[in-house]
């Protein structure tokens, strides 16, 4: 474009996902031919609405359901003005005021206001507590009133209504929903099938009330309870009114643009007004208002290409399945259920397995499907009714799905190679078979994510991730390699840091816990999964998880590290590698004692004994125990060493006293267990005698204070330190080491250095948490402190005084004697 | 010749866990698995001589504290991509006591 050619404006209200889509298209067709201005009245960018139950659950964060961050929008020079509200539009002026005063000009308007909750018009319906579902804001509020793991109902027993209610329950909330409807999702589920979801959703101890009218609200100044049509009094906490959306269009109305139920647009999607087009769920087209976001997604595809010049683009409208988001509940159905004389029905039920299938036939062709249970063949029957397929020949069997067709095997790779190109895969956003292997094969995409990102497919609810998987496996063979994220191990296909994040999220507070609930391949886990579990366990749960010691790899187990030969060496600790007479001579009687063949000294200045017996480790740590000594848990994922060199005591180059440090911390962080091992060192001046910039965590002591070092390696790789920061008193230096190993056990994965969760996690974002912060820095301190209190325990004297006695011993000793008889 | 001889109780091992008899023949470990079963087999992994009393005991198998081979109980076959495998002992079960199949042809050099 040149220079001199003035671009058009366009100012669009509302940041939702139908306007973000448009967007997407338009600077595909038409990158340069717009200035384009945002108002978005909630304070954010533009995130994925339909995924909002699993951050209502927590099995996702707000940050993995955006769609477009801060970025993009700077990317592609888009203004957004984040949390303003358009109050007005000026058609004679051509120009939007938002509540914050700014006036904007347009050449081209797009109004995508969305919708508003409908909220029963009952008394009480204005108190605290009365919540509706729709933005962000709700879930954070449910968030907010679900701590305090009280009542909750839940009015609406529809798709939105069932999602909140599943995200209470799973936050420990006693839930209850009432549908005023004898069984539940009416509009898109026969009786038989919402039943089944009546009896799924009780299964997870949510209470079910249908033919439940709301009659009011009561409380004094909060939601106290429901009260119902019958009389009953329902006791709450928290009310969600999940009972529908209408469109907003009051906006469009006081502008004078042509509204019915929501604002009226032709096909292109253009309203009364030739330079405004409205699109999502406040328009109305064909007569109709949109709520799923298949539809809503089509809508944008045409308002980019009437906005980039061809005013040919149409809405068409299509029927769009409805899929329940709620983990473990499969439930699909689309199309016409209604009976009547000129239908016929096929029906399957399978009451052991909890699977009900009924297609709804008319003149041979299906016209409505509903299943339950079971749900893999409704992308290929959906695909029967939009083309009409005559489907007398294969009506026997039609019920059991694609796969007993044209026997073709019951495999399920064969099913998706058996769809035409033209069959639908994602139903949010439309797009097809042929579509997706057509950017596989075109653009050499080799992962979930790349498909994603190209074509959209499996990029909204995320429900059609296992068909686009097959399509990549089909497309690719054996070069692909489906998980994105590296599972933990063969028990399970959820990576580190989505068990880390759900054993918080769904407070799981046992390994056989987290097994039944994370869906483990196994029954028992294996030597990879379990001793990280235990770990991660144990770091968040200090208090109330017991740990599992056959969980832990031997040298945990028996707090000795096991050699070659199947003896274990035994290393005590010495406070910042110091040492005295009287504890080297305890170290010598012992040696000769147990006859101990080789004594060496570490690299993390302490002594090892090397080659003793298992049997004679109790013994061996009486005596050492009788000297002062604990164990140096030289054997542990966990604290090792803090190294030091002599520093102002004797050095005539110390700046601090960094003897003196080294051993405070270690006497605070002694016992702590960490993802992989952690050793310290704290040097006295920058010549780092102690040599503490290859160190997992080191200190360099200077005139003016403390520089703090991190994620520094010498073993597999070597890596020096990376500067965490500079801080002028000992104190200090404490709280901010212990911040930082606090930081890295709760984030890092088991077996993970500090160095490479650093990488991982971004030195900038460490730095800005433990420097920048100092509330955050301060409670991470808080929850190192009080782990603790539980950690502190010398493994070494508690076994001499019996416990775990069985380790030590063997179970029975045959002689000779006893065999011959 | 074999005979059974009681080599303790169910409860002297933990579940998921591993204790060792010493007999004439050598060291053998007994492992009570999660479901109460119990296997006996040489403590001597197949690879490098390991103790496998020591390995963390999953499902009916142990991964080896030394180099993490990991063996079937059932078969004393090592699983995966190892190649090896350790004598099993035949373990008899009478209610609390557990008894083990040991040779006699020890004895009888004796």
């Amino acid at each position: 474009m040149e220079p001199s050619e003035k671009k058009q404006k366009l100012v669009i209200i509302g940041n939702g996902m139908a306007p973000g889509r448009a967007l997407e298209h338009l600077l595909e067709l038409a990158p340069d031919a717009y200035d384009v201005t945002i108002f978005n009245a909630e304070p954010r960018v533009n995130y994925d609405r339909i995924m909002l139950s699993p951050v209502l659950s927590g099995e996702k964060e707000f940050e993995e359901i955006i769609i477009h961050g801060d970025g993009w929008y700077i990317k592609h020079g888009i203004m957004l003005y984040k949390g303003h509200k358009v109050v007005n539009i000026d058609r004679v002026a051509k120009t939007v005021t938002s509540d914050a005063g700014t006036i904007e000009p347009y050449d081209k308007l797009v109004i995508a206001t969305g919708s508003l909750p409908f909220i029963l018009p009952v008394p009480g319906n204005n108190l605290p507590g009365v919540l509706t579902y729709r933005d962000l804001d709700d879930v954070r509020a449910m968030l907010l009133a679900a701590q305090s793991r009280a009542k909750a109902i839940v009015i609406g027993g529809g798709l939105l209504g069932l999602e909140a209610a599943a995200g209470l329950k799973s936050r420990d909330m006693d839930v209850t929903v009432l549908h005023v409807m004898p069984t539940l999702m009416e509009r898109q589920l026969d009786p038989a099938a919402g039943y089944l979801l009546e009896k799924a959703v009780e299964a997870r101890g949510i209470k079910v009330l249908t033919k439940a009218s709301t009659k009011e609200i009561v409380g004094e100044k909060k939601v106290e309870g429901v009260l119902l049509a019958d009389g009953t009094t329902l006791p709450a906490d928290l009310v969600v009114m999940a009972v529908g959306i209408r469109p907003s269009s009051s906006l469009a109305k006081e502008a004078g643009l042509e509204c019915n139920r929501g604002i009226v647009t032709d096909a292109g999607m253009r309203t009364s007004d030739p330079d405004i087009f409205a699109i999502g769920e406040c328009a109305e087209v064909g007569g109709q208002c949109y709520g799923l976001v298949a539809p809503l997604y089509e809508m944008a595809r045409v308002v980019a290409a009437q906005l980039a010049g061809n005013s040919e683009a149409t809405f068409v409208h299509s029927e769009t399945p409805t899929k329940l988001k709620v983990t473990g509940i499969n439930l699909f159905s689309v199309g016409d259920l209604g009976e009547g004389d000129d239908r016929q029905e096929i029906v399957l039920r399978d009451a052991s397995a909890g699977v009900y299938k009924r297609l709804v036939l008319k003149d041979d062709r299906i016209i409505g499907t509903v299943l339950y249970g079971e749900t893999s063949d409704g992308a290929w029957f959906h695909d029967l009714t939009k083309k009409r397929t005559d489907i007398s020949e294969m009506r026997d069997t039609l019920i059991f799905g694609q796969s007993y067709q044209g026997g073709s095997p019951l495999d399920p790779m064969a099913a998706v190679a058996a769809l035409p190109d033209d069959a639908e895969i994602c139903g949010c956003n439309g797009i097809c078979k042929g579509k997706i292997t057509g950017a596989i094969t075109g653009k050499g995409l080799t992962s979930l994510d790349d498909v994603r990102a190209h074509t959209k497919a499996s990029a909204s609810c995320g429900s059609c991730t296992g068909l686009v998987e097959q399509l990549l496996s089909l497309t690719l063979g054996d070069s692909y390699n489906p998980s994105a994220v590296t599972p933990m191990c063969s028990c399970t296909d959820l990576g580190h840091d989505d068990v880390r994040r759900l054993i918080k999220a769904k407070g799981l507070k046992s390994i056989p816990a987290v097994m039944q609930e994370l869906e483990w391949k196994t029954s028992c886990g294996c030597a990879k999964c379990r001793p990280a579990l235990n770990y991660y366990l144990v770091s968040d749960w200090p208090d109330e998880y017991a740990d599992d010691y056959q969980s832990r790899f031997i040298n945990e187990r028996v707090h000795a590290n096991i050699q070659k030969d199947g003896t274990y060496s035994v290393v005590p600790r010495m406070w910042g590698g110091m040492t005295s007479s009287k504890e080297l001579r305890a170290i010598a009687d012992v040696v000769d004692k147990f006859e101990i063949p080789a004594v060496k000294v570490t690299g993390g200045q302490r002594i090892d004994m090397l080659g003793i017996k298992k049997e004679d480790l109790p013994a061996v740590w009486a005596d050492l125990g009788k000297a002062g000594f604990v164990s140096g848990q030289a054997y542990a994922k966990g604290l090792r060493t803090v190294k030091t060199c002599v520093g102002t005591d004797w050095c005539r180059f110390g700046t601090q006293d960094s003897t003196g440090l080294g051993i405070r911390i270690e006497k605070f962080m002694w016992g702590s267990w960490t993802p992989a091992k952690l050793k310290m060192a704290v040097s006295g001046c920058p010549r780092n005698c102690a040599e503490a910039t290859c160190k997992d965590i080191g200190i360099i002591c200077v005139d003016s204070g403390f520089e703090i070092h991190f994620a520094g390696a010498a073993g597999l790789d070597i890596k020096g330190t990376e500067v965490l920061g500079l801080v002028h008193t000992e104190d200090e230096a404490l709280e901010h080491v212990v911040a930082l190993a606090q930081m890295y056990r709760e984030q890092g994965r088991y077996l993970e250095r500090i160095y490479k969760w650093a990488k991982r996690v971004g030195l900038d974002e460490i730095r800005r948490q433990i420097m920048g912060d100092a509330e955050k820095r301060k409670s991470y301190f808080d929850r190192f402190v009080f782990s603790q209190k539980f950690a502190q325990v010398d493994p070494w004297s508690e076994r001499v005084s019996g416990v775990d006695k069985h380790e030590f011993q063997p179970m029975a000793t045959i002689a000779y004697q006893q065999a011959a008889e | 010749m074999n005979d059974w001889i009681e080599i303790g109780a169910l409860n002297d091992i933990p579940r998921r866990g591993a204790r060792c008899v010493m007999t004439p023949q050598g060291k053998i470990a007994v492992f009570r698995t999660m479901e109460d079963q119990v296997f006996a087999i040489d403590d001597h992994c197949p690879h490098k001589g390991g103790p496998l009393s020591q390995g963390i005991v999953h499902g009916a198998s142990v991964t080896c504290p030394l180099h993490n081979w990991v063996i079937s109980l059932e078969t004393g076959k090592a699983l995966g991509a190892d190649e090896g495998s350790v004598k099993t002992i035949a373990i008899k079960r009478d209610g609390e006591r557990l008894f083990a199949l040991l040779e006699r042809a020890a004895v009888a050099a004796e």
